[in-house]
């Protein structure tokens, strides 16, 4: 790796650092996934710093071509990210679905109250959300 | 009647309001999307041919008046804030049905392809001990009125194998939308109903695995009165994917269940 190349990642690394730190702040991410991606980024800034720390992994892992390892490893977790994603994505659907549901049998219960108890329909509740 | 039917554990909405609503008795369900044309008819008919019948309408998510309409008419409304789908809307249906203490529930059209004169046999199939009637189109003695595709009925048609392959019964029309429910049917589908397209074939199978009573009974299902079937040909293909995917899950799903029967 050159020197400009070097440079280049290093810089990379840093701000990729700096901008979760700044997400984190604003309190736009998640801590979990703020730990994740600081990992990746400390991760990335130590080997662009130290490439040569990808050789004893290599050779380890019965990889000639050192950037391949690298490719390897960077695939495997954005594809088990990935699958997380899906997952968690299964997840919220089926609590959004759930909200909705309990949302429309509250409502015809307050509907029902509004009615037995014998007061104007007033404002209904959904007038708020109309205006959105 | 003053008995007071016991409340399920853990219903956190139920409330004052459903102390005074009926106890008992039948509910139609019917799940609506953008069907403010069709069911003032519907209701209409319906409120003729069975008087004093409890109603609900789900609007699930539309656009134009539904919610409106169906509230004028004196219908129970439940409006959902976004589409959930058919599967969505049934299961907040069978949620309300449970809450309010019915004891069983028909599936009903909104776009007028159902006859309420034919409600009574499917309750009558309750009344035969069967949780999940099936009102079918094609079994002897049921009738439809309009053309089906080819394409269409050799859909049906796989999906008929698929389901005797599954549950070892032959249906004649699986993917019915004119259904009744037992109370424990319902107890179970407010939890566990399928919430994408083909939810009936799915359910069907949910409910013979879980050792629920299914049966169909013939019917004749008429032309809709407004709007077009709900599917194109190629979403109609991914649906048909995905239910095969659901399927072979729910299969390993029965193992285990059989093996921890056995042990």
């Amino acid at each position: 790796m050159n020197a400009r190349a070097h440079i280049f990642v290093l810089l990379l690394a840093v701000f990729t650092i700096w901008f979760i730190l700044r997400l984190v702040r604003r309190r736009q991410l998640r801590a979990k996934y703020a730990i994740l991606w600081l990992t990746v980024g400390v991760g990335v800034l130590v080997l662009a710093a130290v490439p040569n720390l990808l050789n004893p992994i290599s050779s380890i892992a019965g990889i000639y071509y050192q950037p391949a390892t690298l490719l390897l490893f960077a695939s495997v977790f954005l594809l088990c990210l990935d699958l997380h994603f899906s997952w968690e994505l299964s997840r919220l659907e089926d609590r959004t679905r759930t909200l909705a549901e309990k949302h429309a049998l509250l409502q015809e219960e307050v509907a029902t109250l509004r009615r037995s108890a014998g007061s104007p329909p007033g404002q209904s509740v959904d007038a708020s959300e109309e205006a959105e | 009647m003053s008995d007071v039917t016991a409340i399920p554990e853990g219903r956190e909405l139920v409330s004052a309001a459903n102390r005074d609503a009926p106890r008992g008795g039948l509910l139609i369900a019917i799940p609506a999307f953008n069907e403010a044309q069709s069911l003032p008819g519907t209701l209409a008919e319906l409120a003729a041919c069975l008087p004093g019948c409890d109603v609900v309408v789900v609007s699930d998510g539309s656009r134009d008046a539904t919610a409106s309409v169906a509230r004028s008419t004196g219908a129970a409304v439940l409006e959902l804030p976004f589409n959930l789908g058919i599967g969505g809307a049934l299961r907040t249906a069978f949620q309300y049905a449970v809450l309010r203490g019915y004891d069983c529930a028909v599936q009903f059209d909104a776009d007028g392809q159902h006859d309420p004169r034919e409600i009574t046999k499917l309750v009558a199939g309750l009344d035969r001990g069967l949780d999940l009637v099936i009102g079918s189109r094609f079994a002897s003695g049921g009738e439809v009125t309009y053309p089906i595709s080819a394409t269409r009925l050799r859909s049906m048609g796989v999906l008929r194998n698929l389901v005797k392959a599954l549950v070892g019964e032959t249906f004649t029309d699986t993917t019915s939308g004119f259904r009744a429910f037992s109370r424990p049917m319902l107890e179970y589908f407010a939890e566990t109903y399928p919430v994408e397209y083909l939810d009936s074939v799915e359910a069907l199978v949910l409910a013979c695995n879980a050792g629920f009573a299914a049966g169909e009974v013939p019917v004749r299902i008429r032309s809709r009165s407004h709007g077009a079937p709900s599917t194109r040909r190629v979403r109609l293909a991914y649906y048909y994917l995905r239910l095969l995917v659901v399927m072979a899950t729910s299969v390993r799903r029965r193992r285990r269940w059989r093996r921890q029967a056995s042990t």
